[in-house]
């Protein structure tokens, strides 16, 4: 374990067709990803989406039952989980109650036949690392929550592996405590460049930890990429109503060139053309934040980038307000803007709505890759 | 209990009352078996240690209790080990079905009619010609005891968090060290309560070992039906005191051990 | 959600497994395979098979093939036993007392067990500690006090007088001895009854007072109902037990008034008639049958209680 910046210390992570079935339940169905050396990945979906069992068959716990797992290029599917030198963080911690926070974080070196001088300074590190040093002879039924958590840390990478694993590390502490952590883990992201997987259903931790995202559902990697491309232009529906708040508007369509043309109610919506093929309707993306509220009539809308619509309700929370308007031809959607003081809206007002033309994204008309035709590309 | 309302202080009052009531005869009998008398009056008229020297003079009481603390030793050692092996095989076994029926066998000990299971093992063991003999007693205690271990480590091991052993896997141990320095250790208090059980209920075990005790091979709860019935000389007083004596001081043991350690550590 | 997804996958959290563990992995990806796990309950499980269950069965059979005069074969040892007066009148005293054990240890049980679970811990240790001691200890030397406190003008008799009785004759009697085991097995209905009740929400009987409920009300209709799966199971346990006990009735009861276990004794120690016991041996265990399995529910739980209470003491 070393203090100084490594980049090139972690090693390529390669699922090739990873699955793991439970008799007939597909709970992992032939993912693929490739990790590149000293990237943060996080593995993000709801619960049963196959995520930690993912995460369990890298780390050896469970057996896969078809597809390869590469770490810097070798093979590790067939070795048992004490062979694969991978570092892995649990949700409760898992750290020994029969010893100290030293012990157990000298534990892993133990295992690798190190003199006693050399992992007495490896502790000595491992702890500094994570700013516990005068904590060592703690137990951990002396250690506070978040503690724990940086012990745990602290042993799982001790022993320099070339990959962690963290399974909802922050998942049992409470939200200030999980803010300081993440600050943490990024930290010692960047002093070790190891390559690390975080498995989490938190978007938020996703977003703020990690290089690239892979999006769980069902058992398959939606899209993978990084957090911005994720939100701006996501895949899938599933993807695009799993990060941040969406509205999601579906209609007849028409393909003109690089445009696509949706009716929404009366209006004509022009939408810029994706990967996303066009069959006789098509969806759209409108993000919360990226649309403006204004009276209605009013001229600042360029062609085809508004609707008309109705407030619903009306919110201020502060910096912005949040008003529910009820479309025409499709239903309720949800804006925020900065509040803006001199714009008085109420209740029952007739507005438009309007955004700029590269805001709204096409969506592929399917709920998920699962139903696509087109080959998710999760490789990155 | 910051208030105390009346229904907690009759509560409290009752399980007094219980309380003196489980610890009356073991009092009683500790005190007549100081007694200066001749027999069992209570309150003893004067006060004496002579019961206790013909306890260790005497050969059959002194050879009975040797029994006793051998056998039970042996049975102690043998039930702890068969079954916490047997605790774990059971807890790690994925056939839901199968662990059930062979659970229901191994508990049988515990439900089967104690006189019945005497005249059962009484007749085997006579065929086999090991009534009445140190085998015969060691392997029909290590049987009637084997449940309680088995019930203490599984319910030990059900506290045991597997993401522990998992971890220890992800450090490099492998199974066996991972069992060694991890599992053992953690379920550690459910062996030595099921090993105190097994010794304890060796020494003690009455009815079974009735059948299977010969004039030359006894044990010491055998020995003390035997003068209940038949004597009137306090000697089974001090037996009995020494037997509760043992009983006491194990578990004192234990539980003291079992404090020191959960101080430091949450095991 | 944690890693536990194991090699049997019945703890994973991502998933829902069908059948009973994954079917289709290479042999190589196993660390461990899973039948070799419940080999180890092998050793156990045959000294148990061969030492306890065999035996008890053969001595059941001998019911059915030994046979003195004036019984010669088939159900003959059965209808002796069942077909005398006398026989039949053991069984049902031995079944009364049964009964009167039952409701004497849950009387003083059910109070005893409920202040263990609002004790402070320091309590909780003593008072289940004692029962735990109790549990473990030589029912001989527990019977031999009672002979002493029993015995005429010993400390009962004594305290009797004291209070206007004339002399009790408790010594030497089923009543007496009936006292004896109420004690003896005790704990056996005190660590079922604490390990549901330490299980029961107390917020329950919370909610029922800012309902309205008196505290009697609240305790009959709230708790008491939640309690009674370990009043069933103390009560199966303390029942069935009290069947097979030999030392207490025989050192303390009456020699006129035998129970069961010692008429059973009687035939297989002193007559060797093994057929004779044998049948009166299957009539015990039948019984214990029917009752445990009419029981099966709260039996399983009653046993493991054993268990957990010695471990949190």
């Amino acid at each position: 374990m070393r203090s100084e910046t490594h980049s090139g210390a972690g090693v390529a992570l390669d699922l090739v067709g990873l699955s793991k079935n439970y008799g007939k339940n597909g709970v992992v169905k032939s993912v693929d990803l490739s990790i590149k050396p000293g990237e943060f990945v996080t593995l993000l979906g709801p619960s049963g989406s196959g995520k930690t069992t993912t995460l369990s068959m890298i780390a050896g716990f469970t057996p896969a039952t078809a597809g390869e797992i590469l770490l810097g290029g070798e093979s590790i599917s067939s070795r048992p989980p004490h062979r694969r030198n991978i570092g892995v963080v649990f949700q409760n911690y898992a750290l020994f109650p029969h010893m100290t926070a030293s012990e157990n974080i000298a534990f892993p070196l133990k295992r690798r036949k190190m003199t006693r001088a050399q992992i007495k300074e490896k502790v000595g590190l491992a702890l500094d690392l994570v700013h516990l040093r005068e904590f060592g002879d703690r137990y951990p039924k002396q250690l506070s929550g978040g503690q724990q958590q940086r012990v745990a840390l602290a042993r799982a990478v001790v022993f320099d592996p070339p990959i962690l694993l963290m399974d909802e590390p922050l998942g049992a502490l409470d939200k200030k405590l999980r803010d300081s952590l993440q600050g943490e883990i990024r930290r010692i992201h960047r002093e070790l460049g190891v390559t690390i997987m975080l498995v989490t259903h938190d978007q938020e931790e996703a977003l703020t930890l990690s290089d690239r995202i892979a999006v769980f559902n069902e058992g398959r990697i939606e899209q993978c990429d990084t957090g911005e491309t994720l939100y701006r232009r996501p895949a899938s529906r599933f993807v695009a109503n799993f990060l941040g708040e969406s509205n999601i508007f579906t209609g007849p369509a028409e393909d003109i060139g690089n445009e696509a043309v949706v009716a929404i109610g009366d209006s004509r919506v022009r939408v810029e053309r994706t990967d996303a093929p066009i069959g006789v309707s098509a969806s759209f993306l409108l993000r919360p934040e990226v649309c403006r509220v204004g009276a209605s009539n009013c001229t600042n809308a360029s062609d085809g980038c508004s609707l008309p619509g109705v407030v619903a309700d009306l919110v201020y929370l502060g910096a912005t307000r949040r008003l529910e308007i009820d479309v025409p031809g499709h239903g309720r959607i949800t804006v925020r803007e900065p509040a803006v003081t001199g714009d008085q809206l109420r209740r029952g007002d007739d507005v438009t709505i309007s955004w700029d033309f590269g805001a709204a994204t096409l969506l592929p008309d399917a709920q998920s890759s699962a139903e696509r035709e087109l080959a998710t590309p999760a490789l990155t | 209990m910051s208030r105390i309302a009346p229904s907690r202080f009759l509560l409290a009052v009752w399980a007094a009352i219980v309380f003196v009531w489980i610890v009356a005869p073991i009092v009683v009998v500790t005190i007549v078996s100081f007694t200066s008398a001749g027999s069992f009056v209570f309150p003893p008229p004067g006060w004496s240690l002579q019961w206790y020297e013909n306890f260790f003079q005497n050969a059959k009481w002194y050879n009975a209790f040797l029994n006793s603390l051998q056998t039970a030793t042996i049975v102690m050692v043998l039930a702890t080990v068969l079954g916490t092996i047997a605790a774990l095989g059971l807890h790690r076994s994925k056939s839901r079905r199968l662990v059930a029926g062979i659970q229901s066998i191994i508990l049988l000990p515990t439900v089967v009619p104690a006189v019945v299971a005497g005249i059962g093992m009484y007749s085997m063991f006579l065929q086999w010609r090991i009534s009445g003999t140190v085998l015969g007693f060691v392997l029909a205690h290590v049987v009637l005891v084997l449940p309680f271990v088995v019930i203490s480590v599984t319910s030990s091991l059900q506290s045991l968090d597997r993401s522990l052993e998992q971890a220890a896997a992800s450090c490099g141990a492998p199974p066996v060290t991972t069992f060694m320095l991890v599992t053992l250790r953690i379920i550690l208090p459910g062996v030595a309560t099921g090993a105190l059980l097994a010794f304890l209920g060796s020494f003690n075990e009455t009815l079974v070992s009735i059948f299977l005790a010969s004039p030359l091979q006894t044990t010491l709860p055998v020995q003390m039906y035997s003068s209940v019935a038949r004597d009137s000389d306090p000697t089974i007083a001090a037996a009995s005191a020494l037997a509760s004596g043992v009983t006491v001081a194990l578990f004192l043991a234990v539980i003291a051990v079992r404090i020191t350690r959960s101080k430091k550590n949450a095991v | 959600m944690t890693l536990t997804a194991d090699v049997d996958g019945r703890h994973s959290s991502d998933a829902r497994p069908n059948g009973e563990g994954e079917s289709s992995s290479r042999p190589k990806h196993r660390r461990r395979l899973p039948s070799d796990w419940l080999w180890l309950a092998l050793p156990a499980l045959a000294m148990i098979t061969v030492l306890f269950a065999w035996p008890t069965f053969e001595a059941l059979r001998r019911g059915f093939t030994d046979f003195q005069a004036p019984q010669v074969g088939g159900f003959d040892n059965f209808t002796w036993f069942l077909g005398e007066s006398v026989n039949v009148t053991i069984l049902v005293r031995t079944l009364v007392t049964g009964v009167a054990i039952t409701i004497g240890c849950l009387l003083i049980a059910y109070p005893y067990a409920y202040l263990i679970t609002v004790a402070k811990p320091m309590w909780r240790t003593v008072l289940l500690g004692v029962v735990l001691v109790q549990f473990c200890s030589s029912p001989v030397a527990l019977t031999f006090a009672w002979v002493i406190l029993l015995q005429d003008n010993g400390p009962v008799d004594q305290l009797g007088r004291s209070l206007g009785l004339e002399q009790l004759q408790l010594s030497g009697s089923v009543p007496g001895a009936t006292i004896a085991m109420i004690q003896a097995m005790l704990p056996f209905m005190v660590l079922p009854l604490y390990a549901t009740m330490s299980r029961i929400d107390m917020s329950l009987v919370r909610a029922a007072h800012t309902l309205g409920a008196r505290p009697a009300v609240a305790f009959l209709k709230v708790y008491f109902p939640l309690s009674i799966p370990g009043v069933l199971a103390g009560s199966l346990l303390v029942f069935v037990i009290s069947l097979g006990f030999y030392v207490t009735p025989d050192l303390l009861g009456s020699p006129n008034q035998v129970l069961l276990s010692q008429f059973l004794y009687t035939q297989i120690s002193t007559l060797l008639s093994w057929g004779r016991g044998g049948a009166i041996a299957a009539v015990m265990i039948v019984a214990t049958a029917v009752l445990l399995l009419a029981g099966r529910r709260f039996v399983g739980p009653a046993i493991t209680s054993l268990g957990t209470d010695s471990r949190e003491s």
